[in-house]
């Protein structure tokens, strides 16, 4: 029985790195390495848990309730990319360095709003755990982690998988990453595809945060471990070359890995040391640089990282 | 004519500025940072009822108010300096070392390591020299890696030397389960090690740094390893016309930047904390990233640069005890200066054209 719930819960644990990497995904495959996910994860989550909040004791159906929620992130996840993108995009900022503050400041300002929720009410987001949880959300085994959100997790990784590699869109969007100057020669609107690729994919990386907070952990603590989590999907884009669809199974044994110590004791019978808690957890690092380092020396084309990756554009530039 | 013309000009249009005399660069930046400021307390005022004129102040108070809080900001600055001018030769040449965070970590960690194995059985000096040396060496590895494979296959340096941080992190964490028995992973002060102290505790950290500070600045505009690391930064199909080696001069680098970031974990045990956890470096690897490219790569600035960056740090962390506000607030705070003032250098760098303007320049 250990094993199913472990490998329920490491499947359930990987769907918050399957929506951080699917949204860092977009983001990348249209030339902006966004490092603000961590910041973009956070802010998601509090955006969802102050519209529970409100809407606290109103009497609204349960669907509906979920359904404002994830409005709510992914609008406020959304809205962290619309500042990343009008400094990248607009103002050409650094790339890097603007991803890197804009994780600072999610972080800080996720912790504000949930210590000030915490402070005004006794965490009643929480209530909404069992809509989150639904249809499963009555079991008692690992099984109730996979609610909602779980089948919307791996529906948008599929959905974004067809959109950049079977559609037009996808393809110009692609074409903006690999060369923003190329592109423009064609006539693709190079700004406005970065923008909303962007917006949404900060969007969809919002949706990660939400879920950890009100299916997976479900507790009030649970907002001051995104970050780690977010970098954790900014690794399995690595990990996955870029591709949605495989950042199914990615995310899967991520989340094997992750929570590996726990469950070590009652599946093979042995006790681990302690100390080998952070070994275990550093290895999804390892293998993601194995990947990187691979696909390097294979040199396969559509395996390499967006050609654009990191290179600010600007028109009149030769 | 000129009517069809204005329909189809765009509302405007960029075009890369000529350089801007040197008074209004500083001016652009000081604007930005004042109605960042600004903004800040009207913020603050709205959410959470602060008198904008009491936080100014208390700002003010927490980085210059007593004569132990100026040390501290200098420490402070010197740590964060140390750091940046660490991962700045890498910026130079366009290497994007975002890994400086776990380099120093490993740094510190040889230290500590060399600590527990040693201290009490050698001489001081001597451990102190092991001590640094291992330090740097390591943070030297730890960076020259993602150097090695980006010089012989192209590997994306950026993502790489992000990965290279957790992994620090973790193997800090495992030495710590083994160090500390009990299981509490939190290694107290250790007794061997110290530096030296000249007058005040902090000042032998500060005047290394700031021979550190002169020193790159010399290597990096005045000798011929600073001149090669400009050429790759700028092209590395120049450089490799003109004769330089890329391969090395990539390795050689990063050899460098991994070393100072060594170095900073080692002045941070020896002189500071005498101690490692997963948090001694606290993110100020990250933050030197941002001090190094506002101040355009140049020590001198960054001197600068991180003044403006710990002096806002402490004066919110003030704040914050001053008004009991939670304490993540500061880095709200900090954030949103920042995003201005990454913010304000398109205006030094781009000039935006209005239509109208470009249409009587037409007829």
């Amino acid at each position: 029985m250990s094993i199913v719930n472990y490998l329920l819960s490491s499947f359930s644990i990987g769907i918050i790195f399957l929506l951080g990497a699917t949204g860092e995904i977009i983001t990348e495959k249209v030339g902006h390495l966004n490092l603000g996910i961590p910041g973009v994860m956070s802010v998601g989550a509090a955006g969802g848990c102050v519209a529970l909040q409100l809407m606290y004791g109103k009497n609204i159906p349960g669907f509906l309730i979920v359904l404002i929620a994830l409005l709510a992130c992914f609008i406020s996840g959304g809205l962290m990319g619309v500042l990343y993108s009008f400094l990248t995009v607009s103002l050409h900022s650094n790339q890097n360095v603007t991803g890197l503050a804009l994780t600072t400041f999610g972080v800080g300002i996720t912790k504000f709003i949930m210590s000030r929720l915490t402070r005004i009410g006794a965490h009643e987001y929480l209530y909404a755990l069992e809509y989150f949880r639904a249809p499963f959300s009555k079991t008692t085994n690992s099984l109730k982690y996979c609610g909602v959100m779980t089948f919307l997790a791996l529906i948008l990784a599929l959905s974004v998988s067809f959109f950049l590699y079977r559609t037009r869109s996808g393809l110009n969007l692609r074409a903006v990453g690999e060369s923003a100057a190329t592109a423009d020669a064609v006539g693709i609107n190079v700004t406005a595809y970065k923008y909303i690729a962007t917006i949404i994919g900060s969007g969809i990386a919002g949706l990660g945060g939400l879920y950890y907070i009100m299916d997976y952990a479900g507790s009030q603590e649970a907002y001051l471990s995104i970050e780690a989590l977010g970098w954790l999907s900014v690794a399995l884009v690595i990990f996955s070359l870029w591709k949605p669809h495989i950042c199914i199974a990615g995310s899967f044994v991520f989340g094997l890995l992750y929570i590996a110590n726990a469950y070590a004791s009652s599946i093979l019978g042995i006790q681990l040391p302690m100390a080998m808690t952070p070994l275990i957890k550093l290895l999804p690092y390892v293998f993601t640089i194995v990947v990187l380092i691979l696909t390097s020396i294979r040199k396969k084309r559509e395996n390499q990282p967006p050609a654009g990756l990191g290179i600010t554009y600007f028109r009149e530039e030769r | 004519m000129s009517k069809v013309h204005t329909e189809k000009e765009p509302l405007f249009h960029i075009t890369k500025r000529e350089d801007l005399p040197i008074w209004s660069k500083a001016g652009i930046r000081i604007a930005a940072v004042a109605l960042a400021i600004l903004l800040c307390m009207i913020l603050s005022y709205i959410l959470i009822g602060i008198n904008p004129l009491k936080m100014l102040g208390s700002m003010i108070s927490g980085s210059f108010g007593t004569k132990r809080r100026i040390w501290k900001f200098l420490k402070d600055l010197s740590v964060l300096l140390c750091i940046s001018l660490a991962v700045t030769p890498a910026f130079r040449m366009k290497f994007w070392n975002i890994g400086a965070e776990g380099q120093a970590l490993i740094g510190a960690l040889a230290s500590v390591a060399c600590i527990i194995g040693l201290g009490g059985k050698i001489p001081n000096a001597l451990l102190l020299i092991i001590m640094f040396v291992s330090s740097v060496v390591i943070g030297a590895i730890w960076g020259v890696i993602p150097a090695l494979c980006k010089a012989l296959w192209n590997t994306n340096e950026t993502l790489f030397t992000l990965m290279m941080n957790y992994i620090a992190t973790f193997i800090v964490s495992y030495f710590l389960m083994i160090w500390t028995p009990s299981g509490s992973s939190t290694l107290g002060m250790l007794n061997f090690g110290y530096l030296p102290k000249l007058g005040h505790e902090y000042l032998l950290l500060i005047l290394v740094v700031a021979v550190l500070t002169i020193g790159l600045y010399i290597y990096l505009n005045y000798s011929k390893h600073g001149y090669e690391i400009s050429v790759v930064g700028e092209s590395q199909k120049t450089a490799l016309y003109i004769g330089i080696n890329v391969k090395k001069v990539i390795i050689r680098t990063m050899v460098i930047s991994g070393a100072l970031c060594g170095l900073a974990g080692f002045l941070i045990v020896s002189a500071l904390d005498h101690s490692v956890t997963t948090a001694t470096i606290g993110g100020q690897g990250f933050t030197a990233i941002m001090v190094s490219w506002l101040g355009k790569f140049n020590p001198i600035y960054m001197a600068l640069t991180s003044f403006l960056i710990t002096f806002l740090d402490q004066g919110a962390s003030q704040i914050s005890t001053d008004f009991n506000i939670d304490s993540a607030f500061p880095s709200v705070i900090v954030g949103i200066i920042i995003f201005f003032i990454i913010g304000c250098e398109f205006f030094i760098y781009y000039k935006i054209n209005f239509r109208h303007k470009a249409v009587k320049e037409a007829k």
